[in-house]
């Protein structure tokens, strides 16, 4: 029984990692007031960039890992196209560029022949002697260094989102772009770099899972993990940390699936992957039924902003 | 004396409607400088292209003595122009620093940040205001988010200092403090600019005024030499004489509103006490400036919105309940000012959009069988009745109507059911001058019917020219009545006194 905890939480971080990066890359880009609903295809994308990167490049997966986030955040200019220049419904293009990740990656994965394919990964760390200590060294020394980039990325979103002029102008255009603009802040730029720069860590969340966690490609391998990480934004209520949290959660509940089949507990695999939609759920009818006092939810979320020359 | 900031000959229009037209004005440093007008007078607009937030047609805006073209408001702000707008721009969820650091940039945000809190220290104990940067400025007041504005305006380092009407949101004590403050202000060095619409104000804070009207700069003077009637007078221009009209005996009174209050969610008392009547055949004016509470007035007589406490006394019914198809079935009829927001579907048809007043009278069949050619055929009738233009057929959708048109239209359906009541809100606002003549007309014949007409309207020559008796709001109520023929300045003195 020791074994089993052991085994599960040394696990849950590599579960938790696609979503606290793809939440947090959501979470950039709803600062900014854009609605993002493009997680799950900028993390196909991702997944398929890195995995092809080594596949046919045979680069060094960090690389691979890197051209996984510049794919991605190439794509993210579609979007940012559509909904900061275009002033599309945020909503409708968020789901078109799902839709349309979702049909190219399968496209180019199947041509290029990348389809369960064997990827040669990041081998995991094993930061010694720490990782000899009992429970503790497997659980929080012996994880792949994404695992501890990932944190180091935490810090330094929240810096930049809360301690530099470019995060309080990001913050200032997501909640009132009125005054930004009256304050001389260029709200399209700022939403931009917003959107590029979340989609490059919601890439890299989707270069992880098929270059370092499953080590394929498979078509349509996220698997609706991009969703949750919409939901986990909500869950979070667009804060960096809570989001990490709130990762590790559903990083929990997604890793110790197989190990209670594995264990042969009859429990219903299906009550367990809906945890985390319930559980957003719940969180969004405590955030209703306690009203505006806690919601924090960016004030211009989802509002494209058109400067008004007279009222 | 040099010339802190100077305007020549500025002109600007809005989709073809001229707002300001040869606009001149010149403000000198450490004057308050009043701004004085009637609504739309153009007082705003031209302060806005100061600001550099409105590109001029035409016309220079010179600086310090050098003619500029400023390419926004934040070239407007390098060059030493610094606004506060009636609404404020700032970030609610944001601390008062860093609103402040928004608008005033600095390299670094670590260093910015204290650069700006030591700033916001030094110019508030100038100013006597008690501001914690710490705070957030949604757990502010408005008076205290105005002193935010204020100095994030001065932290930018302005010489020129343009308020826009800012003691419209203010109770009368913060009001003067807040004038007492930019005297000082001014008394150092920098020019006030103080667009208002309120003499007393004037006469008694500023060392000049520049009087607009109709988007045109009047005059400029020294209040101190001129008499309240004087500048009311051009603020108002020369009265019109009236038509003469038919007279009514003593008739019935149609409308008997009393005591009508309305808080905002936010506390902001709206409507206090309001208190009038209308009789049958005549049409009861309701003039002011804008933001006393018409907006309210309207929505609760139409149903809209409920009141907090008061009475609505409708004739041969009673007290009117608050559910607007109450009142409806008691035949008030409503022409709202946001006609697109209240009055119209746009998306329905003009046949939809005419019947659906009268669908419940079964007049169109019952709930689960409607009588289309029926629709149809009332909307063609009142279409052509009522002169409404664009319409191909009645099957099209009502948001393909101009202004003037669905005005119209709305026109037609609440005076289709032959209403003992109509409450019409600025029913010729954004109208041009044919369609708002057909509004009036409109209007001048319910009450040749006999109905009881309540106009609510900002435009004074509206009010002043259709109505057969005038209640001017102010702060909520009613302050004072005025029987046709209305003296205008006597009207315009009650809209602006310290009621």
């Amino acid at each position: 029984m020791n074994d089993f905890f052991i085994n599960w939480l040394a696990s849950a971080p590599v579960t938790a990692v696609p979503y606290a990066l793809a939440a947090l890359g959501l979470i950039l880009s709803e600062r900014s007031g854009v609605l993002n609903l493009t997680a799950e295809g900028l993390m196909l994308v991702g997944a398929l960039a890195g995995a092809g990167a080594v596949l046919s490049l045979h680069v060094h997966p960090a690389l691979a890992l890197i051209i996984a986030m510049a794919a991605a955040s190439l794509v993210s200019l579609l979007f940012a196209g559509l909904v900061v220049v275009l002033r599309v419904n945020q909503v409708i293009a968020g789901l078109a560029v799902v839709f349309f990740c979702q049909g190219l990656t399968g496209l180019i994965g199947t041509v290029a022949g990348w389809q369960n394919k064997q990827i040669d990964s990041l081998p995991s760390l094993n930061i010694w002697p720490l990782s000899e200590i009992p429970v503790i060294g497997r659980i929080f020394f012996m994880q792949d260094p994404i695992v501890y980039l990932t944190i180091a990325i935490f810090f330094g979103v929240n810096y930049v989102l809360f301690r530099t002029m470019l995060g309080l102008r990001i913050r200032s255009v997501g909640e009132n772009p009125a005054a930004a603009d009256a304050a001389g802040v260029s709200v399209s730029l700022h939403r931009i770099i917003a959107i590029v720069a979340g989609s490059c860590l919601i890439g890299l969340a989707g270069g992880y899972i098929s270059v370092v966690s499953v080590k394929l490609w498979v078509t349509g391998m996220t698997g609706g993990r991009g969703w949750i990480a919409v939901a986990l934004v909500v869950f979070a209520r667009w804060a960096p940390w809570p989001a990490l949290w709130g990762a590790l959660l559903f990083g929990c509940i997604e890793a110790v699936i197989p190990r209670i089949a594995a264990a042969g507990i009859a429990v219903p695999q299906y009550l367990m992957l809906m945890t985390p939609y319930l559980a957003t759920i719940a969180v969004m009818v405590w955030v209703g039924y306690r009203q505006s006092a806690v919601t924090r939810e960016p004030g211009a979320l989802g509002q494209p902003h058109v400067r008004e020359e007279r009222r | 004396m040099s010339v802190a900031l100077e305007l020549e000959g500025i002109r600007k229009s809005f989709d073809g409607v001229v707002a300001l037209n040869d606009a001149v004005f010149r403000a000198r440093p450490g004057e308050v400088h009043a701004l004085l007008g009637e609504n739309g007078a153009g007082k705003s607009s031209l302060m806005n292209v100061a600001a550099g937030l409105y590109a001029p047609d035409a016309g220079r805006i010179i600086i310090g003595g050098e003619a500029v073209s400023l390419s926004g408001p934040s070239d407007a702000r390098a060059r030493g122009i610094g606004m506060v707008h009636q609404h404020f721009k700032l970030v609610k969820p944001f601390t008062i620093a860093e609103n402040i650091l928004l608008a005033n940039r600095r390299p670094s945000y670590r260093g910015g940040m204290q650069d700006i809190r030591a700033a916001i220290k030094k110019q508030a104990a100038e100013l006597g205001f008690d501001l914690d940067p710490e705070r957030r400025v949604e757990g502010l007041t408005v008076a205290e988010q105005q002193q935010v504005e204020i100095v994030k305006v001065l932290v930018g380092g302005v010489r020129i200092l343009i308020l826009d009407e800012p003691t419209a949101v203010l109770t009368d004590a913060e009001a003067e403090r807040l004038l007492e403050t930019i005297s000082g202000l001014a008394a150092s060095g920098t020019a006030i600019v103080l667009v208002t619409h309120k003499l007393h104000e004037v006469k008694k804070y500023a060392d000049a005024v520049t009087i607009m009207r109709g988007g045109k700069t009047v005059t400029t003077l020294d209040p101190k030499q001129a008499t309240a009637a004087e500048l009311t007078e051009l603020t108002v221009g020369q009265t019109a004489p009236l038509p003469a009209r038919s007279q009514r005996g003593n008739t019935s009174t149609m409308l008997n509103v009393g005591a009508l209050t309305y808080a905002r969610p936010d506390g902001r008392v709206m409507l206090n006490g309001a208190t009038f009547f209308v009789r049958a055949g005549e049409i009861y004016g309701i003039a002011g400036v804008s933001g006393n509470g018409q907006a309210e007035l309207a929505e609760t007589l139409i149903g809209a919105r409920e009141p907090t406490s008061g009475e609505i006394f409708l004739d041969g019914v009673g007290n009117v309940g608050n559910a607007p198809a109450t009142r409806r079935a008691a035949a008030l009829a409503a022409i709202p000012a946001d006609r697109y927001a209240y009055a119209l579907a746009g998306g329905l048809s003009i046949a939809d959009n005419f019947s659906v007043a009268s669908i419940r009278s079964g007049r169109y069949g019952s709930l689960a069988m409607i009588d289309r050619a029926a629709m149809r055929r009332d909307a063609a009738a009142a279409v052509k009745e009522y002169d409404v233009q664009g319409v191909r057929n009645v099957g099209q959708k009502a948001a393909l109507l101009s202004g003037g048109n669905a005005q119209k239209l709305v026109i037609a359906r609440e005076f289709s059911r032959e209403p003992a009541v109509i409450v019409a809100h600025s029913p010729s606002r954004g109208l041009d001058a044919r369609a708002s003549a057909a509004v009036h007309e409109s209007l001048l014949a319910a009450r040749e019917r006999g109905a009881g007409v309540v106009l609510i309207s900002e435009d004074l020559d509206e009010v002043l020219s259709l109505s057969d008796r005038i209640g001017v709001m102010n702060k909520g109520r009613i302050v004072a009545e005025f029987d046709r023929p209305a003296d205008r300045q006597a009207i315009g003195r009650a809209m602006v006194d310290h009621a």
